[in-house]
């Protein structure tokens, strides 16, 4: 009905592999496209910067790790430093009077050097011993940053992104921010889109499938590894910047602590590893449902009377980001992008039992 | 730098380390059997610590009773465990088995302070508070019982791996289907290893709970258990025991001399430090078998 293929036949290869060869994707595209643009215009202030926002950067931050996650099979723990890396950079040379544009550059590029430094374990090691060195770095990195005042401005202190602009518009009140980060979002989602196609990506697949098979049909595991890692990690370090620049706009250490790197793994896990789509599936879940849960519990309490316990309503995120956790990985291991794809190939050829998928 | 203060954080060092190696012991006996390392370890320590106060605070039980009672409880849910979701995952890549243990630590970190108040709950064992003179030593009564008691504990555990249960185990995490044509039971072998695990868990969650008191904290010890899991390698008992002692060393020394240079926090980088520089020097930790794979 909604994703009908019926009488769509390509005849030539070129239609066939284009990124969305359904028509009904392409408009599906384009329909969220226009409305992502027109948000600002039509919903509240308040929907675009607490809920659009948010969403937009960590899809684009969740998307860097998912590529190391779902596309290497390579696991990161510290993926929060990571991104803090890229904010501490670029703040403090915005703070220098460096523009956002290269500001932002410079952040990946410090957080993909930081961040091969550790990814270079991965080449001796992997797995079980690649978790704990990412989850060393990410303390290692918290203790750096909390440590040395030259980077953070002290431990309790929270450095002030000054006023920048991006391509020629300043950067502040609620439009410009969000229209900067959709356009960063949409530049690296077309970037992960893409990067399945090409001979990197390929090489990346055959690694997480088996790195010494890679290695046998002339794939270098070490070299990709190591390039899935700077790549992973310039994405964090750049979305870190934007993320202090757009959102933020004063960071602080306590910002970029392990929560947020476990909040990240959540984010990839739920959405379905190794899929760009699930990727904003998993983000939207994971930021949305404890407002959710809240709000229900909120409901509940009001007509029934029925309350909560502070210490229990406090802890119900926790609860939430563990039990998705466990609860995908045991029932559903590919995720929301895997429950998409099962309706959506039921109702390609509906109703006709037969699917062609 | 004058020794009666070295001598001071050294003692100290040492039990406090192995107080650590107590909690890096059951990763050790989960991963002998299975292969997995259990980053769940030490929200299963907070968990144990809960169990404890709830039965001696919430039911009134005497202490002596509620720890043993305590540990049986434990000994189900660490069993439980495994029976329900760990060995569902068995034939999955280890990314998402790491992915389990974490998902279940964060669910346990939520699920304990949320039912029973996140406060810091005090967990006496009537050890004194006075510390013990030793010529011109001060040393804390509590951590030496810690200590102590850590120690006999993995003494047991290094004999345990002797015992008919502990050469069942070793078969196991030589060959796990070498071990089923035998007539081992292994998925019994692993859920008794889980359950043990999350035993000691638990005197581990009770011996800091006595020193620092029991809230969500107590998970945090994770991140040292780790460190000593690795330097010892993660399949020795005897590699926890020195790696324990070393990384108690490490800290205490660390925290004693580095601290007023840099303006403190080094104890919690420690672990990490030693974690990275493990795993680039020598993977396998200083007493674990060096894994070789065949391609």
């Amino acid at each position: 009905m909604f994703f009908r293929r019926a009488g769509i036949s390509h005849t030539r290869y070129q239609q066939e592999r284009q990124l969305w060869p359904l028509p009904i994707d392409r408009l599906t595209v384009l329909a969220v496209l226009a409305f992502l643009i027109a948000a600002p215009f039509i919903l509240d202030r308040l929907y675009i910067v607490s809920y659009l926002l948010p969403l937009i950067i960590w899809s684009s931050a969740a998307l860097g790790l998912n590529l190391l996650m779902g596309g290497a099979g390579q696991i990161h723990l510290g993926y929060g430093a990571v991104i803090g890396i890229g904010a501490y950079t670029a703040v403090h040379m915005m703070r220098a009077g460096i523009p956002f544009e290269l500001a932002m550059i410079g952040g990946g590029l410090a957080a993909g050097a930081i961040g091969i430094v550790f990814g270079a374990s991965a080449l001796r090691i992997k797995g079980l011993y690649l978790a704990m060195a990412t989850l060393a770095m990410q303390y290692i990195v918290d203790f750096v940053i909390v440590q040395f005042p030259a980077i953070s401005g002290g431990s309790q202190a929270s450095l002030q992104v000054p006023p920048v602009s991006f391509l020629g518009f300043p950067i502040q009140g609620d439009r410009t921010p969000y229209y900067v980060a959709l356009f960063i979002c949409a530049m690296i989602t077309l970037f992960m889109l893409n990067v399945r196609r090409t001979s990197f990506g390929r090489a990346l697949v055959a690694i997480r499938e088996k790195d010494y098979a890679a290695s046998i049909i002339g794939v270098d595991p070490f070299r990709y590894k190591l390039l899935a890692f700077w790549v992973s990690s310039f994405v964090g370090g750049l979305m870190g910047a934007v993320l202090a620049t757009c959102y933020y706009r004063a960071i602080s250490p306590d910002q970029f602590h392990l929560d947020l790197s476990i909040q990240l793994v959540a984010m990839v896990i739920v959405g379905g590893l190794g899929s760009v789509l699930g990727v904003f599936f998993g983000v939207s879940l994971i930021l949305f449902a404890p407002i959710l849960l809240n709000q229900t519990i909120a409901l509940v309490a009001d007509t029934t009377g029925l309350t909560l316990p502070m210490d229990l309503r406090a802890h119900l995120p926790l609860m939430l980001y563990g039990g998705l956790i466990m609860g995908f990985l045991l029932l559903e291991p590919l995720g929301l992008a895997k429950i998409y794809s099962n309706i959506r190939n039921y109702f390609l050829v509906w109703p006709f039992r037969h699917s062609r998928q | 730098m004058d020794v009666i203060l070295l001598a001071e954080l050294a003692i100290n060092g040492v039990f406090v380390g192995l107080m650590y190696a107590l909690l890096a012991a059951g990763i050790v006996l989960i991963y002998k059997t299975s292969g997995i390392a259990n980053l769940a370890q030490g929200a299963l320590a907070m968990t144990g610590a809960y169990v404890v106060v709830m039965l001696a605070g919430g039911l009134g039980l005497s202490m002596w009773l509620a720890i043993p009672l305590a540990m049986a409880v434990m000994f189900l849910v660490g069993a439980l465990i495994e029976r329900v979701a760990l060995r569902r995952m068995i034939g999955q890549p280890v990314i998402m088995v790491i992915m389990l243990t974490i998902g279940l630590e964060i669910f346990l970190r939520g699920l304990l302070p949320g039912l029973f108040g996140a406060s810091v709950k005090r967990l006496d064992l009537g050890i004194p508070n006075a510390p013990l003179f030793l010529g011109d030593l001060l040393l804390s009564r509590a951590l030496l019982i810690g200590g102590g008691v850590s120690l006999a504990l993995i003494v047991l555990a290094i004999l345990f791996f002797n015992s008919r249960l502990g050469v069942i185990m070793r078969a196991v995490s030589d060959n796990q289907t070498a071990s089923w044509s035998v007539g081992i039971r292994v998925e019994r072998a692993i859920a008794i290893a889980w359950g043990l695990s999350a035993t000691m868990a638990t005197t581990s969650g009770v011996l800091w709970g006595a020193t620092q008191g029991v809230d969500w904290s107590l998970s945090l010890l994770l991140i040292k258990a780790l460190a000593i899991a690795i330097l010892g390698g993660l399949d020795s008992m005897v590699g926890v025991l020195i790696a324990g002692v070393l990384v108690g060393l490490a800290e205490s020394m660390a925290t004693g001399i580095l601290d007023p240079i840099v303006g403190g926090g080094t104890r919690d980088v420690v672990a990490s430090v030693i974690i990275v520089l493990t795993l680039l020097l020598r993977p396998h930790g200083l007493f674990g078998r060096e894994h070789i794979e065949r391609v």
